[in-house]
C-alpha cells in the first residue's frame, strides 16, 4: 500500500513513517523539512499548498494526516490555516486521488473542556467546548475530518494523549529542560492521575488504526498507554530517565492558571524564543486528572502497547546515556 | 370533621412516576352507614396491564394508603408489577386505592370513623369482584385500614406487608407530639385542613428530600381546604384514648391481627417520629414470625426513601403466596428457601423443620447452664474479678453464683419478664454480669449486648433498634438510658440512692429482684419454665465498623454450640482455668464449668490492660488459658518490662494463649509467646456473627509464611466448621457457586452448629448473607453465611484473607482484592503500613497504594519517587500512584484496621488533582 505520511519531521510523524517503512509499505512523507525516515521519500512543502499535496497524494491509498501546528499559545489565524485548511486541503486531494483509507491524527484535547477526566472513552469532538486555539482547530479539523468519510474513502480519528519517548523536543525535553533550570512546578503537588503514551505504542495504534479503517470507519479513538499514572511520577520518572533532580516545589494550581493566563495574554503581545513558561492550558493539563478507558480501543483496534511506562523510562534513560546527557 | 361533597375523578396526567393507565373511576354500593348510596373511588390497577401482557397474575397487592397522602404513594409498586409481567416473572396485580375523603376518590360529606373505612374498603374489594390470594399493604393509618381488611377476610388473605404503622397505642402512653398537637382542638382545622401545613409536615419526613414535582403530585389532590377536609378526617379519627368513638375497632383489629398465622412483613424507616420502633415491636409481638426489615436511617416516607416494592416481590417471590401457616406456627417453605423468624418453639432452619429436643443428629442439647448446675453445691471459686477498683478481687463460688442466679431469674420472672422477652445488658463484664446472663437464659429471656465502643450515637441506635422490654444498667448506662428515651423497664445493677433511682426512672435495683426470686424460691413455687434449643438467646451486636451495627440472634442451641466447639478445639476440662480479657469469652466460663478470671482492666479500653495485670489474674485464679484483643495483646507487649519473676513464672504456667477479635501478625503474636513462653499462641478467625470460625498458631502462621499465597493465613477451620469460598466474576461480584477449589479468589462463605440464627430485623441483609447458598444446606450445614470477607483456600486447605468484598477493586483486567499488594508495599524498607485502594469508574479503576513512612511524612502528597519505585517494583498489581500521608485512616472500633473506603474516597478526589488534604 502507496501510504502518504504527513508531519513526518515531527517526533511522532517519524515514528508512525518508520513503523509503516517496516511494515513493508511505500511511504511518502509530506512536510517542510526532510523527515530523515530512511526507507521513505520526502515530499518537502506545507499542506497548505494545494498543488503540491495533489502531487503527494497521487496513486496513494492511505494517508495518515499528522501535520499540524502544535503550540501552547499563538495567533488564532495561524491555528485555523494549518490546522483546519491543511485538513480540508488534505481530504480535497485524497478524494480526488481515490485514498481509501485515512487516518486522522487528533488529540484528547478536543474533547476536553477542563474538567476531570478519569475512566471515559473518546467524547465527540467540541471546538466550543475545547481549550486553546490549538485543541479547538484541532476538533474542528476532526469533525470535518469524520463528516468526509465515505464508502470509497474510510475515515478514522485517533487522539495519542500525552507522548512522549528519546528525541521528543514537545513534552519530554520541555520537562527536563525546565527541571534543570529548576522551573518545573508541581501543581497542587502533581497528584492528578494522567494517561500518556510512550511514541512506539502511539505509532503503532496508528498503523493499526489505518489497518483497521474498514471496520472502524467514522469513530474515533483515544490511544494512550493504559497506564495513568500521577503527573508528579511521571515528571520525576521522566526527569530521573534524564539524570535530572525531579521538581519538588508545588504551586496551587489556581494560581498556576491564574499566571498561565496573564503569561499567556503577555506573551502574545511579545512573544519569546520558546514557547511561554505556563499557560491556562498547560495549567488544566497539569492538574487535573484526564485518563481514559482503554477498552474499546484496545478492541476495535485490535492494538495493545507494547512497551509499558517503565520500560519507555529505561530506554528513555539509555538514549539519554547513550547521548552523554 | 366533613368538607362539601365532591365526586370522584381521575388525577391529571404527567405526574412523575404515575402511568395514566393504571387509573379507574370505581363505583361501590355503599357500605356501614352509607348503605344504599353508590361511592365512587380512585384506584391504580395494573390488572388490565397484565392481561394486556399476557401474564396471569400471582395474586393481588391491595395497597392502602394513609394520611395525608394517595395512591401516588405506591407508584412504584405498580410499576413493579408491570415491570414483571413485561420481562415474563411471575407478576402480582397491584391496586392501590383513593380511600374515600382522600386522593380523587368521592368527597362524600361524612365524617368516616375506622370502622366505616373498613367496611368501605370491604365493598370496593367485593365490587371489583378480587378473588385468590390477597396481600394487604398498608402505610400509616392505611395499615390499620389495610389490616382491618386482613382480619375481615381470612379466605382471601395470602399475607400482609407493613410499611412505618401502629395497630395500638397503650394507654397512659402520650401519643406522638406531632399528632398530640395536630390533634389539639383547633389547631386540628388549622392545621389539617384551612393550611396545608399538616401536608407540608409529612412530604417533609423524607431523608433524602423529596424532589418538588413529587411533593407537587402528593399536594395535587389536596389544593383547597374543601378538599383537604379528609386530611382532618383522618387526624380526628386517631383513637388517642379508650373513650374514642374508633377504639373499640382498633381494638377488635388489633386482637384480629394477633391471630394471623398468614406470612407478615415489615418494612420500617426507624426515624419516623410518630410511628416509631415501639409501634413496630407491638406489631413484632402480634405477629412473631412476621419478616422484618429496618431501613437504618429511613424516615416516615419509607415508600420514597427506599427500594421497599423490590424488597415486597423479593419477599413474596420467597414466601409461598396464599400459602397459609400451620397452626403450630410452622411455616412449610420452599425447598431451601432461607429460614425466617419463627415464633419460639419452632426449630425451623432454612426449610428444615425439626423438632425441639434434636438437632438431626447432632449431639443432644445441652443447656448453656448445665456447667453452672454440675457445680451447683461446689463452694471452689468460679468467677474472679480482678477489675475491682478499691479493694481486693472479688471471688464468687460455683454455690453462689448457682444460687444468684436462680435467684435472679425467678426474681426477674415475678416481674413479668417472659420467655422472648429481651433485656439489654450495660453492665461491665465482671460477676454481676455473668450472673444476669444466666439468669435471663434460664427463663428464655433474650439478652441484648452492645458493646460501649459503638459509642452512644451507636449504641444509641443498637438499643432502640432491639427495642428491649427491660434495661439492666449501671448509673452510666441508664444515665443514658433515660437521657436518650431508651426503651424499656429499667432495673439498677447497683443500689441507687431514692432520688437518682426516681431521676433515672428505676423501678428496681439486681439487689431487690434477688431478694424477690429468694422470697418466691423459698416458698417453694416451680420455677420458670426453660427455654430449648430454639428459642433466642442473645442478640450481640456487630461492630458497625462496616455500616450501622447489626444485631446478631442466637438460639440457645447455637450458643451452646459454640461453648461445645471452644471446649472441644481447646480442651477446656473444669481443672482449666480461663482469663478473659475479651468480653464475648468472658461470659462462657461458667458454662464451660471452669473458673474465670477478668483482669484488671477498662473494658471498654482494651488497650489498658497491662502485663502485670494479666500475670496477677493468672495467678489468681491459676489459668492455663488467655484470652486478650489484640489491642490488649500490643499494650501486654508493650508493658512486659514491667513484670517482676514471681509474674513471669506465673504467666510461664499458661499452656495456651489466643487473640481473639481480628487476626494479628506474626511479630505481634510472637513477642506475645515471649510474655507467655510455655504457651502455645493462637490467633482465631471469627465475627460476631460466628465467633470461631478457623484457627491457626503461630508455628503455623510461620508455616504458612513461605507460601506464595497473598492474604493473611488463618488457618484451617475448627471442629466441624466449613469454609468454602464464592468465586469473584469479572465484575467483582462474588456469583460463583461456593467451593473448596484452592487458589480461587472469592468471599469466604462460612457454616457452623455455632452460626448466628439471622439478623435482627434485617430481613433484607439476612437474605443477602445467606444467598445463593441453598444448594449447600445440608443436615450438618443447615445454615450458611457469607461473610464479606474476601479471600481463599489453599491446597492444604487453609484459609487466606484478603480484604472485604466491598474493598474489591475492579480494574480493567478483574477484580484486585486489597491485602496481598498492601502486603507487597508493607515489604518495602521504609514503609510502616499501606492502604491499596481504587480509583476512577469502576471495571476501570486504577490501583493506588497510600502508604505511612518510616519516619512519617509532614504532609500528604505523591510519595518520593525512589520510594514509589520501590513499591511498585514489589508490588504484584500495576499501581497508578503511590502516595504519602502522615496516617492512614481507621475505624474507631479496631484502631488497626485502615478505613479504606474513606481512603478510597480520599484518594479518588486527590487524583482527580485536589490539593491533598489529610486522608
Amino acid at each position: 500500500m502507496i501510504v502518504v505520511v504527513t508531519g513526518a519531521s515531527g517526533f511522532l510523524g517519524r515514528a508512525v513513517a518508520a513503523e509503516l517503512v517496516a511494515a513493508g509499505h511505500e511511504v511518502r512523507t509530506l512536510q517542510r523539512r526532510p523527515s530523515q525516515v530512511p526507507g521513505a521519500t520526502d515530499v518537502l512543502g506545507s499542506v497548505t499548498d494545494a498543488s503540491l499535496v495533489a502531487r503527494a497524494l497521487d496513486g496513494a491509498e492511505g494517508v495518515v494526516h499528522l501535520a499540524a501546528k502544535v503550540s501552547l499559545t499563538g495567533d488564532p489565524a495561524d491555528f485555523r490555516r494549518v490546522n483546519v485548511d491543511g485538513t480540508r486541503t488534505m481530504l480535497d486531494a485524497a478524494e480526488r486521488a481515490g485514498v481509501s483509507r485515512f487516518v486522522q491524527v487528533s488529540s484528547p484535547s478536543v474533547a476536553h473542556a477542563g474538567a476531570a477526566l478519569a475512566g471515559v472513552g473518546a467524547e465527540p469532538a467540541s471546538p466550543e467546548h475545547a481549550r486553546g486555539g490549538y485543541a479547538r482547530t484541532k476538533a474542528e479539523a476532526e469533525l470535518l475530518a469524520l463528516s468526509r468519510g465515505s464508502a470509497s474513502m474510510r475515515v478514522v480519528a485517533v487522539r495519542p494523549h500525552l507522548v512522549w519517548g528519546p528525541g521528543d523536543p514537545q513534552l519530554t525535553e520541555r520537562i527536563i529542560g525546565r527541571a534543570r533550570r529548576g522551573t518545573l512546578p508541581l501543581l497542587d503537588g502533581g497528584t492528578a492521575l494522567v494517561d500518556s503514551t510512550y511514541v512506539d505504542n502511539a505509532a503503532s495504534g496508528i498503523v493499526a488504526a489505518l489497518g483497521r479503517a474498514d471496520a472502524v470507519h467514522g469513530n474515533a479513538y483515544v490511544i494512550t498507554n493504559g497506564e495513568p499514572r500521577a503527573v508528579g511520577d511521571l515528571m520525576a520518572g521522566i526527569c530521573l530517565a534524564a539524570g535530572v533532580r525531579p521538581p519538588r516545589f508545588s504551586v496551587p494550581a489556581g494560581l498556576a492558571k491564574a499566571a498561565g493566563s496573564a503569561i499567556e495574554r503577555a506573551w502574545a503581545i511579545r512573544p519569546g524564543q520558546d514557547e511561554p513558561p505556563m499557560t491556562r492550558f498547560l495549567a488544566e493539563q497539569l492538574s487535573t486528572a484526564h485518563w481514559f478507558d482503554q477498552r474499546e480501543t484496545r478492541r476495535d483496534l485490535d492494538w495493545a502497547p507494547s512497551v509499558s511506562i517503565d520500560e519507555g523510562l529505561r530506554r528513555l534513560a539509555a538514549h539519554y546515556r547513550s547521548a552523554g546527557g | 370533621m366533613t368538607a362539601p361533597a365532591a365526586p370522584a375523578a381521575l388525577p391529571p396526567t404527567g405526574l412523575p412516576g404515575l402511568d395514566p393507565a393504571w387509573s379507574r373511576l370505581v363505583a361501590v354500593p355503599g357500605a356501614g352507614a352509607d348503605a344504599g348510596l353508590t361511592r365512587t373511588w380512585h384506584v391504580l390497577d395494573t390488572g388490565a396491564e397484565l392481561e394486556r401482557l399476557g401474564a396471569t397474575p400471582a395474586g393481588t397487592i391491595l395497597a392502602v394508603h394513609g394520611n395525608p397522602t394517595w395512591s401516588y404513594l405506591w407508584r412504584s409498586m405498580l410499576a413493579a408489577s408491570v415491570a414483571a409481567a413485561a420481562a415474563g416473572e411471575p407478576a402480582w396485580r397491584v391496586i392501590a386505592v383513593d380511600q374515600l375523603e382522600m386522593g380523587y376518590s368521592e368527597r362524600t360529606g361524612r365524617h368516616r370513623p375506622l370502622a366505616q373505612r373498613v367496611a368501605d374498603l370491604s365493598g370496593l374489594t367485593d365490587a371489583l369482584g378480587i378473588e385468590g390470594a390477597v396481600v394487604t399493604l398498608g402505610h400509616d393509618w392505611g395499615g390499620v385500614v389495610s389490616l382491618g381488611w386482613a382480619v375481615d377476610h381470612p379466605q382471601l388473605l395470602a399475607g400482609v406487608a407493613l410499611l412505618n404503622t401502629a395497630i395500638h397505642h397503650p394507654d397512659g402512653v402520650p401519643v406522638p407530639a406531632p399528632l398530640r398537637l395536630a390533634g389539639a382542638r383547633g389547631v386540628l382545622a388549622a392545621s389539617t385542613v384551612a393550611t396545608t401545613a399538616f401536608l407540608d409536615t409529612t412530604l417533609a419526613l423524607a431523608s433524602p428530600p423529596l424532589p418538588a414535582e413529587v411533593k407537587d403530585a402528593y399536594r395535587a389532590p389536596y389544593g383547597s381546604a374543601d378538599r383537604r377536609g379528609g386530611i382532618g378526617g383522618f387526624v380526628a379519627d386517631i383513637p388517642a384514648d379508650a373513650s374514642h368513638e374508633s377504639r373499640p375497632e382498633l381494638d377488635r383489629i388489633a386482637a384480629g391481627v394477633a391471630g394471623l398465622e398468614v406470612p407478615a412483613l415489615m418494612l420500617w424507616g426507624p426515624k419516623d417520629p410518630i410511628f416509631s420502633d415501639r409501634y413496630l415491636d407491638d406489631l413484632v409481638d402480634r405477629l412473631p414470625h412476621a419478616d422484618v426489615h429496618r431501613f437504618e436511617g429511613a424516615n416516615h416516607l419509607i415508600a420514597e426513601e427506599r427500594p421497599y416494592a423490590e424488597a415486597i416481590l423479593q419477599w413474596l417471590d420467597t414466601t409461598p403466596s396464599a400459602r397459609r401457616v400451620g397452626a403450630e406456627g410452622a411455616v412449610s417453605r420452599r425447598e431451601g428457601q432461607v429460614s425466617i423468624r419463627r415464633p419460639a418453639g419452632d426449630y425451623s432452619t432454612n426449610g428444615v423443620v425439626v423438632d425441639d429436643h434434636s438437632t438431626n443428629g447432632a449431639e443432644a442439647f445441652r443447656p448453656l447452664w448445665t456447667g453452672l448446675d454440675a457445680r451447683a453445691t461446689d463452694d471452689d471459686v468460679a468467677v474472679i474479678d480482678m477489675a475491682t477498683k478499691r479493694g481486693p478481687a472479688r471471688r464468687v463460688t460455683w454455690r453462689q453464683l448457682h444460687d444468684r442466679v436462680l435467684d435472679l431469674a425467678a426474681g426477674l420472672a415475678e416481674l413479668g419478664v417472659q420467655r422472648g422477652d429481651r433485656v439489654s445488658l450495660l453492665v461491665k463484664p465482671g460477676p454481676t454480669l455473668t450472673a444476669v446472663i444466666y439468669a435471663c437464659l434460664r427463663i428464655g429471656a433474650v439478652v441484648v449486648v452492645a458493646d460501649a465502643g459503638l459509642g452512644v450515637k451507636g449504641l444509641t441506635r443498637a438499643v432502640r433498634g432491639a427495642w428491649p422490654d427491660v434495661i439492666i444498667g449501671e448509673r452510666l448506662g441508664l444515665t443514658a438510658a433515660r437521657a436518650l428515651g431508651w426503651p424499656g423497664m429499667r432495673i439498677s445493677a447497683e443500689r441507687l440512692p431514692y432520688a437518682a433511682k426516681a431521676a433515672l426512672d428505676v423501678s428496681h435495683s439486681l439487689g431487690q429482684v434477688a431478694a424477690l426470686g429468694a422470697a418466691i424460691r423459698s416458698s417453694g413455687e416451680a420455677p420458670p419454665p426453660e427455654p430449648g434449643p430454639a428459642d433466642e438467646a442473645a442478640i450481640l451486636f456487630t461492630s458497625g465498623s462496616t455500616g450501622p451495627a447489626k444485631g446478631v440472634v442466637y438460639r440457645h442451641g447455637q450458643l451452646s454450640a459454640l461453648r461445645d466447639v471452644l471446649a472441644r478445639h481447646l480442651e477446656i476440662t473444669p481443672e482449666t482455668g480461663l482469663v478473659t480479657g475479651f468480653a464475648p469469652f468472658a461470659l462462657l466460663g461458667p458454662a464451660l464449668g471452669t473458673r474465670s478470671a477478668t483482669p484488671d482492666m477498662d473494658v471498654s479500653a482494651p488497650r489498658t490492660l497491662t502485663a502485670t495485670a494479666v500475670a496477677a489474674a493468672v495467678r489468681e485464679s491459676d489459668a492455663g488459658i488467655v484470652f486478650l484483643s489484640p489491642a490488649a495483646v500490643l499494650n501486654v507487649v508493650a508493658t512486659a518490662d514491667a513484670l517482676g519473676a514471681d509474674e513471669r513464672a506465673a504467666l510461664a504456667r499458661v499452656h495456651t494463649f489466643l487473640s481473639t477479635g481480628a487476626p494479628i501478625g506474626e511479630a505481634l503474636l510472637a513477642s506475645a509467646a515471649e510474655v507467655m513462653p510455655n504457651a502455645t499462641p493462637h490467633t482465631p478467625y471469627g465475627m460476631t456473627e460466628c465467633l470461631l470460625v478457623t484457627d491457626v498458631t503461630l508455628e503455623g502462621i510461620r508455616a504458612a509464611a513461605s507460601a506464595p499465597d497473598a492474604g493473611v493465613c488463618v488457618g484451617r477451620p475448627i471442629g466441624d466448621n466449613r469454609v468454602l469460598v464464592s468465586a469473584l466474576d469479572a465484575d467483582g461480584r462474588a456469583t460463583g457457586a461456593p467451593s473448596a477449589e484452592p487458589g480461587v479468589l472469592g468471599e469466604i462463605v462460612i457454616a457452623a452448629g455455632h452460626l448466628k440464627d439471622h439478623y435482627d430485623r434485617l430481613w433484607l441483609t439476612d437474605r443477602m448473607a445467606a444467598r445463593e447458598t441453598e444448594a449447600l444446606v445440608d443436615a450438618d450445614a443447615p445454615r450458611w453465611h457469607r461473610t464479606g470477607d474476601l479471600g481463599h483456600l489453599d491446597a492444604e486447605g487453609r484459609v487466606w484473607i484478603e480484604g472485604r468484598t466491598q474493598h474489591v477493586i475492579v480494574a480493567a483486567d478483574g477484580p484486585i482484592a486489597p491485602v496481598g499488594p498492601e502486603q507487597d508495599a508493607e515489604s518495602v524498607d521504609g514503609v510502616r503500613r499501606a492502604g491499596v485502594v481504587g480509583v476512577g469508574p469502576h471495571g476501570l479503576r486504577q490501583a493506588v497504594a497510600v502508604v505511612e513512612t518510616i519516619p512519617p511524612v509532614a504532609r500528604p502528597g505523591l510519595a518520593e519517587p525512589e520510594l514509589a519505585a520501590a513499591v511498585r517494583e514489589r508490588s504484584r498489581v500495576p499501581l497508578a500512584a503511590v502516595l504519602a500521608v502522615p496516617q492512614l485512616p481507621t475505624d474507631i472500633r479496631h484502631n488497626s484496621k485502615i478505613d479504606r473506603s474513606r481512603l478510597s474516597d480520599w484518594a479518588e478526589r486527590v487524583l482527580a488533582g485536589e490539593k491533598p488534604s489529610a486522608p
